[in-house]
């Protein structure tokens, strides 16, 4: 990761790529995409896939007329193939941070998912992706950022990373969740006997889980720190599925998650955790994958 | 009460199991006799099940025992299953009883302990009458001591009336017939009318013992006057000599028709068991909770050993389990004590039960029926709602006309084709059903869980609730929030009655938020509710019954439709940047200073989340104040229109500097407002968010609908808060 020494908040995601296509939200989108771009101080670069028409040309520049920043370095690339493909090469071939994209709006139920291009790109891309949900043209402050606490390759990053993007977005609050399987109890409640058992057994899960996160928190510079409050809520249930739910009824306006490693045949037949959420998105959500080229 | 040693209580139990044992003789014949066994099925049965449960079980106050629902499946069983020869198709039987004992021992292991929850509550209410009916169609005519060719239930049911006419025709000819059948009406008179007798040395001997005690009597005051006894020995019950014949031993060889009896045994014994289970539960006056799985495991291992003398299958039974605990049981042993006492009762008395007649046996199970089968019943399910008569009346046909198993499933899958058709909403319920719905956690520095459930709650999804309502313990105080569900069946409505109840007794507390909003579709407490246009005021919710006693009982006034909300709520910042939907639920304090209520508003320019629902409270003051939000430090910063102040610190107050974020823009005037005694008011009590805009106060807890203990909690808190301001004001 690229840490400024004398910076007094480095900068986690430098490059940004922003994948769109002609919708009638892309006017929010491209206001959020902005917005967001001059909060993390980014470089942005603006990716459509497929014919470029003189119309569709103007449509944009229309748009993006409107758009009051003239901070953000900004560049539109037109490229024809196919939008996974072409996403998943120029994602690579610009050394992208972060690359967006806004999720679709089930009208009938009143959900926000993952279009089946997005989802494998959030499974497959090599960096990480925020997901675009309640888009709007005026700011919408970011107050509660949610992120998963839970033992995985890429906690810390996640949990750096939503502290990094918390301060600068201006959240106040920022909370750990620690999900934590209820299979790791070990003990079924059964009886009044069983539930004492049961009890006591979660009690140690959660001082250990704490005390897990805590010394990852330490290790979160302190400049990301600064102005935010954070706390951790241990929860027992389904894993991938209870942070959900938790980000919707605690009103998080961003949920950062980190990816899981390896995607194998396997781990995507059964369910993987993720799913619950790209099928139900409670709020704006970041997926945390660090780079490898960054890494090495 | 206080817990007592095993051997301190041992007189009780002794004595509980007596009582219980001598329903369970005239209960345990009855049985086994109308499922076409020998009388002595019932009594191994019950002997059985008293000693294996007791010894192996996981629940404390129970009754183990032969059951009435699967008397219709058993005598279908041994009168078919080796095409009419009886005794053959009884040993047929008994090796089903022996492999559904093993498959209810399975069900254990796999801790089903909660099996009873998959199904819809109608359903079973209407297989239990389907269960009663046909008990009535089967044992009528014995008890009449009239013959009949017919077969099946509806059949049977249908021909009532002309065993009457036969009865009456044949017993003007037949004495026998005559005291028969006279013999049975009375003893089903006796049943229908014992709790209106009231005589203390009556009512000590239970009914159906009254009615052996009867009919044995009767026998005997025809040998002593010498007299012959009109009464035929084919319609006395023949219990075998000697304990080598009271034991046949099952033929095990298991072929489909066999396995598929022994299936539905399993499925229905274990099902009315763990009905029971939790039914006592609700009964101890320990409180204790039991375990369902252990209790199945036993109950299985007992239908097994029952089956391999000759018995019937072993369940937990509910009314002799409700006898045992009014006579003061307190543990397992007064089952093992109900066990010996039966087995006491056959080796003393044995020749002296061959003189009761089958027609006062089945009186017994007549009555039974009847009670399963109560007219009320109907009329019960209508109260709920229209939709649960029907489902009702669908299982109750379903089951007659087919059989159990099935009759089940026919009425979860009207319960399902009901709960679309109500909802017009299909993609809910199959986009969610596989997936988890239930959320449950701690809230932060209080001992309150918080449990949300979401998309819909019905009895195919409610065992996913009872896992973590199970999981937090009775202890504990929960507030259970539907606000994010869009539907819940009487299912889901009754369970959480049940949970309400067993938090209660354990010194808890289950309160339920977020139904409020969602119209129910009768006046009844569990009937349906699903999301709909206003039906606020018109059937009240458990909570809002609770508020509307609140305000009855400090002189305020309660209503609970949706209100415009009043003008005096402008000058809150937190309402400005917010665009409200309603207001409901309020309540207002008899010199309408202090208003409480539910809003819904939804943040953000698109209606993009979810509509946040919350319950607050707006305090009118005698004077102005300056400005000022107060919160929980560390908690997120809600009015970023003040954000832009930093956080005043008092001074000489570390701890409250600590835990508190004052901000407003007046930071003179705030000191002055905030003396030692506001401070210390403020750190001795729960954390609320105070904002302050002229003489105004706004209160709330957390963003969130709060529970009437928690309403009256923040009502007493705001009281105390004017008062403290006020007198600054003075001073």
């Amino acid at each position: 990761m690229s840490v400024h020494p004398n910076s007094s908040s480095p900068v986690l995601f430098k490059k940004v790529l922003f994948g769109f296509a002609f919708s009638p939200n892309l006017e929010n989108n491209l206001h959020e995409v902005f917005r967001v771009c001059r909060f993390l101080d980014a470089e942005l670069t603006l990716l459509h896939v497929g014919a470029c028409t003189e119309k569709k040309k103007a449509d944009l520049s229309s748009l993006l007329d409107q758009i009051p920043d003239a901070q953000v370095v900004s560049e539109v690339l037109w490229k024809e193939g196919d939008p996974f493909q072409t996403i998943y090469d120029q994602c690579d071939l610009l050394n992208i941070d972060l690359l967006m994209i806004g999720a679709q709006r089930h009208e009938a139920l009143f959900r926000f998912y993952v279009g089946s291009v997005a989802r494998k790109l959030t499974r497959r891309v090599n960096c990480s992706v925020l997901l675009l949900t309640n888009a709007s043209r005026e700011r919408v402050a970011c107050k509660h950022v949610v992120v998963n606490g839970v033992l995985s390759d890429y906690t810390a990053d996640a949990i750096n990373a939503a502290f990094f993007v918390g301060q600068r977005l201006g959240a106040r609050q920022l909370t750990i969740v620690e999900e934590i399987a209820p299979n790791k109890v070990q003990v079924a409640v059964d009886d009044d006997r069983s539930l004492v058992k049961s009890l006591r057994k979660k009690h140690q899960l959660e001082l250990r889980e704490d005390e897990r996160v805590r010394s990852i928190v330490s290790a979160v510079p302190a400049s990301y720190k600064e102005g935010l409050s954070y706390r951790t809520q241990p929860i027992f249930g389904k894993r991938g599925y209870s942070i959900g739910h938790y980000a919707e009824i605690s009103r998080a306006d961003l949920l950062v998650l980190n990816a899981e490693k390896h995607t194998s045949i396997f781990k995507r037949i059964i369910t993987r955790d993720i799913e619950f959420i790209l099928s139900d998105l409670p709020c704006e959500l970041l997926i945390i994958r660090p780079k490898k080229a960054q890494n090495a | 009460m206080p817990k007592t040693s095993f051997i301190g209580s041992l007189h009780k139990n002794v004595f509980a199991g007596f009582v219980v044992s001598l329903i369970a003789l005239p209960l345990g014949l009855s049985l086994a006799i109308a499922s076409g066994m020998p009388p002595s099925a019932g009594i191994v049965s019950a002997i059985v099940g008293g000693v294996v449960v007791a010894l192996f079980g996981g629940s404390h106050v129970t009754i183990a025992g032969p059951g009435y629902s699967l008397v219709v499946v058993i005598l279908t069983a041994v009168t078919t299953l080796a095409g009419g020869d009886y005794y053959q198709g009884y040993i047929m039987t008994l090796s089903a009883i022996v492999l559904a004992g093993v498959i209810m021992f399975v069900l254990g292991l796999l801790r089903m302990g909660g099996l009873a929850a998959f199904f819809p509550s109608s359903a079973i209410e209407g297989m239990m009458a389907a269960i009663g009916l046909s008990l009535i169609a089967k044992q009528f005519h014995v008890m009449l001591g009239v013959e009949t060719s017919k077969k099946g239930a509806l059949e049977l049911l249908a021909e009532i009336p002309s065993q009457v006419a036969d009865f009456i025709a044949l017993a003007s000819q037949n004495s026998g017939v005559l005291i028969i059948g006279s013999l049975g009406l009375i003893s089903l008179f006796i049943l229908l009318f014992n709790s209106s007798i009231r005589n203390s040395f009556y009512q000590r001997i239970p009914a159906p013992m009254w009615v052996l005690l009867i009919a044995i009597a009767l026998s005997y005051y025809y040998e002593f006057t010498g007299f012959e006894n009109p009464i035929p020995k084919t319609a006395l019950i023949s219990l075998p000599n000697s304990i080598e014949q009271l034991v046949v031993f099952p033929d095990f060889n298991f072929t489909w028709p066999i396995v598929s009896v022994a299936l539905t045994i399993a499925f229905v014994g274990s099902i009315e068991s763990l009905l029971s289970i939790k039914a006592v539960d609700k009964l101890d006056v320990f409180r204790r909770r039991s375990n369902a799985s252990k209790d199945l495991r036993a109950l299985g291992l007992a239908t097994s050993v029952s089956g391999f003398f000759g018995g019937l299958n072993v369940v937990t039974v509910i009314s002799r389990s409700s006898v045992n605990v009014t006579q003061g049981a307190t543990n397992r042993s007064s089952n093992f004590f109900h066990g010996t006492f039966l087995v006491l009762f056959v080796l003393v008395f044995s020749q002296t039960l061959n003189r009761i007649p089958l027609s006062a046996l089945a009186a017994i199970l007549v009555y039974t029926g009847y009670k399963l089968a109560h007219p009320l019943k109907f009329v019960s399910a209508y109260n709920i709602g229209f939709e649960q008569l029907l489902i009702f009346c669908v299982t109750l046909i379903a089951t007659l006309s087919t059989n159990i198993v099935l009759g089940v499933l026919i009425g979860a899958l009207s319960t399902l084709v009901s709960h679309l058709i109500i909802t017009r909403d299909p993609l809910l319920f199959f986009l969610n059903v596989f997936k988890p719905n239930v959320l449950a956690f701690k809230e932060p520095e209080e001992d309150t869980y918080f449990v949300s459930v979401k998309h819909y709650c019905t009895f195919l999804n409610f065992y996913k609730l009872q896992k973590k309502l199970d999981a937090i313990g009775y202890t504990k105080k929960v507030v259970l929030d539907f606000s994010l569900c869009r539907f819940v069946d009487h299912t889901a409505m009754e369970g959480v009655e049940s949970y309400v109840q067993y938090y209660e007794k354990k010194g808890g507390l289950v309160e339920v938020v977020g139904l409020d909003t969602l119209g129910a579709s009768s006046t009844h407490p569990f009937a349906v509710r699903k999301v709909g246009q206003n039906p606020l005021s018109r059937v009240l919710t458990r909570r809002q019954k609770q508020l509307s006693e609140m305000a009855q009982e400090y002189g305020w006034s309660f209503s609970a439709g949706a209100q415009q909300l009043t003008a005096s709520l402008g000058p809150f910042v937190f309402f400005a940047a917010r665009s409200l939907n309603k207001s409901y639920n309020k309540l207002v304090d008899a010199e309408q200073r202090c208003v409480i209520f539910d809003v819904e508003y939804s943040e953000g320019e698109f209606i993009a989340k979810e509509d946040v629902k919350c319950t607050v409270m707006s305090l009118q003051l005698k004077g102005e104040v300056p400005a000022f939000t107060l919160s929980r430090e560390g908690l997120l910063e809600r009015l970023y229109a003040l954000a832009g102040y930093q956080d005043i610190q008092v001074p000489n107050h570390k701890e409250f500097n600590k835990r508190f974020h004052l901000s407003g823009p007046n930071e003179e005037k705030i000191l002055k407002l905030f003396n030692d005694q506001l401070v210390l008011f403020l750190e001795s009590n729960t954390v609320y968010h105070v904002e302050a805009s002229e003489n105004r106060l706004l209160v709330f807890k957390n963003e969130r609908l709060l529970s009437p203990s928690e309403i009256k909690a923040m009502a007493y808190f705001g009281r105390e808060l004017v008062s403290l301001i006020e007198c600054n004001f003075t001073s």
